[in-house]
């Protein structure tokens, strides 16, 4: 039972670590909590949908659901929304940052935001549930936990994808200048970085990973217009627990609030699965606000 | 006739309920800068804490122990501040933007409870047969509704004035202070965590009674009354009509309520059935849109906040 739990956790840990991303880079970064976040989330795996339906999930490939077509929508998605999410600063954010509004206030606007672009999608598809494919799919038995192909799958390309932004991160010039920036946005200008394309390529980025997650939940099994909303507090959650700005404190932020959600379900009501992130938080945001690889500041 | 007049009639109801929230937000928010985003939560508490006391009697229910109405309202009222204490001790100290997860978990937690305990809420049934206050005096729902609309506005109108006074009281100027530099407050002696958790406690208490009024005019609660889009909703009301002004945190409610139900009524009018969920979501998009608008390009919202200049510096 622990060991299904454990293994369920790390998955939708991944998912969230994907989205906690994004949300920890504009904690620190951008400096504010971007409520709208999740809903890049369901904008990718949505748009993802809208090229699955012309080309089709690609017949099934070895033990998976899917072929390589619904690899290539993923990635489609991906740009789509990490151009999305820059749109909607150039809209909308960086308005409020050139004015110099209230920090809260760029809160506020992310409210707004989000509530329009969820909405967007429940205009263009309903309610209704959608999904890639109605592929059926055996689970394999390792060591007596169900993992499906799928979901190997998914984890595995997330971990290459965590992998690739870390080696950006630390090593292309691009990705100094986002550490910098996530250090002291003053301090990084007054070196001469162009702190707007540092925004920029922030929200491509963290819009593409969470497209990412929202196409890797969409696939196990189901899209709905809520898919991303659901997820917000636990993408807080993990990006508050790993400490803001930092790649592998969000990782592993994800990872626990992945595991701790599906272990409490062994113990409490499923209904209040959703509540679980959140006393993860709290306990954080108690004892150690600044997080597990956070530096300690003003929180 | 009687048709349009027992709408606005209604209408008016629920602005003036919806206004003691935005009035409540607006003394955490305009006046002491405390990002409440779980106003959905403690407007839940109120409501169900009044259900639970004062609906008859039912026996699969834990509660419902049909007490009077005033004892609803009160308890109501005592139940949201205790629980706005509580959240309060635990996160005030936190920066804006982390007390505003906290507070929007808070919201999501309180709603996933009045779903899940259904021996005590109803779950997704809800409770029914809550009493009205001396609804048996009138003979017409229309009536009634006259009376309910009197109360409110008797409830309202003293509220304005009593926070009228309240922001403009020493213990009003120290919430500003707070707003404005919370380290000069502090410099000054006063405990900026104190105070920060009074507005805190005193801006929930009014959205609890806020939540006991909509339960014994409605007459029915269900946790899907308190969506996380309540509090979105308060927001926008918040920063449309301004935020930091009383007034302007009525005429937002005014404002943006009016457009919800307008958009609302049209939706119904134009739409085909089958898209009902499209309509819905029109009606969201434009609060949303309203919002962001605001924001961009009428930051102060309609009425801003005024200029509160010392007596003693016009000299």
């Amino acid at each position: 039972m622990i060991a299904q739990a454990l293994a369920d956790g790390i998955f939708t840990g991944a998912i969230v670590a994907l989205g906690a991303i994004g949300v920890s880079f504009t904690l620190q970064i951008m400096r504010f909590a971007n409520f709208s976040h999740s809903e890049l989330i369901t904008w990718g795996a949505y748009l993802a949908l809208v090229f699955v339906a012309f080309a089709g999930p690609g017949t099934p490939t070895g033990p998976f659901t899917f072929g390589w077509q619904l690899l290539a929508a993923a990635a489609m998605a991906a740009l789509l929304t990490g151009l999305a999410a820059w749109g909607v600063d150039v809209l909308v954010f960086r308005r409020l940052r050139r004015r110099g509004a209230h920090p809260l206030a760029m809160v506020f606007a992310a409210f707004g935001a989000a509530l329009v672009m969820r909405h967007l999608v429940v205009l263009v598809w309903g309610h209704e549930s959608r999904f890639y494919t109605r592929e059926l799919q055996i689970a394999w038995q390792v060591m007596g936990v169900k993992v499906l192909p799928d979901q190997a799958f998914i984890l595995l390309l997330a971990v290459a994808v965590v992998t690739v932004l870390h080696l950006f991160l630390a090593y292309s010039r691009t990705g100094m200048a986002m550490r910098a920036m996530a250090e002291s946005p003053a301090l990084a200008q007054a070196c001469g970085i162009r702190t707007e394309a540092v925004i920029r390529t922030t929200w491509i980025v963290s819009g593409a990973l969470a497209a990412l997650a929202g196409v890797f939940a969409g696939l196990t099994p189901q899209l709905h217009p809520e898919i991303g909303f659901n997820l917000l507090l636990a993408l807080f959650a993990a990006a508050i627990l790993g400490g803001s700005g930092s790649l592998p404190g969000a990782v592993i932020g994800g990872l626990l609030v992945g595991i701790a959600e599906n272990v409490a379900l062994l113990f409490v009501n499923p209904g209040y699965k959703g509540a679980m992130p959140f006393l993860l938080l709290l306990l954080v945001l108690l004892v150690r606000p600044q997080g597990i690889f956070g530096e300690k500041g003003e929180r | 006739m009687t048709g349009v007049v027992s709408y606005l009639v209604f209408f008016a109801c629920v602005v003036l309920i919806l206004g003691i929230v935005t009035l409540g937000l607006n003394l955490q928010w305009g006046f002491t800068g405390l990002f409440n985003a779980g106003v959905a939560g403690f407007y839940a508490i109120g409501a169900f804490t009044h259900a639970i006391l004062t609906a008859a009697p039912q026996p699969q229910y834990l509660g419902n122990f049909g007490l009077p109405w005033i004892v609803g309202v009160v308890a109501a009222m005592a139940a949201t501040a205790a629980a706005a204490w509580l959240v309060g001790v635990l996160t005030i100290r936190l920066r804006g933007d982390y007390l505003a997860i906290a507070s929007f978990g808070i919201a999501v937690s309180i709603q996933l409870v009045t779903l899940n305990w259904e021996a005590l809420t109803g779950g997704s049934q809800g409770i029914t047969r809550i009493p009205k206050p001396l609804a048996g005096v009138f003979d017409t729902p229309l009536a009634f509704n006259l009376w309910y609309l009197a109360l409110l506005a008797a409830i309202v109108g003293a509220l304005y004035v009593a926070l009228e006074r309240i922001v403009r009281s020493p213990w009003g100027r120290v919430l500003r202070a707070i707003r404005e530099d919370e380290a000069a407050a502090i410099a000054l002696g006063k405990s900026a965590r104190r105070y920060r958790l009074e507005a805190f406690v005193l801006g929930s208490t009014m959205m609890g009674l806020a939540g006991a009024l909509y339960a014994s005019f409605i007459g029915f609660v269900s946790a899907f009354d308190f969506l996380p889009i309540v509090t979105f909703q308060v927001w926008a009301m918040l920063i449309v009509g301004g935020s930091g002004n009383n007034r302007g945190a009525l005429l937002g409610t005014f404002v943006v309520w009016g457009i919800w139900t307008a958009s609302g009524a049209l939706v119904t009018k134009l739409v085909p059935p089958t898209y009902a969920a499209q309509g819905a979501a029109v009606q969201v998009i434009l609060i949303g849109l309203l919002l962001v608008l605001t924001l961009l390009f009428r930051p102060q919202g309609l009425i801003g906040e005024e200029a509160v200049v010392s007596r003693h510096a016009k000299d």
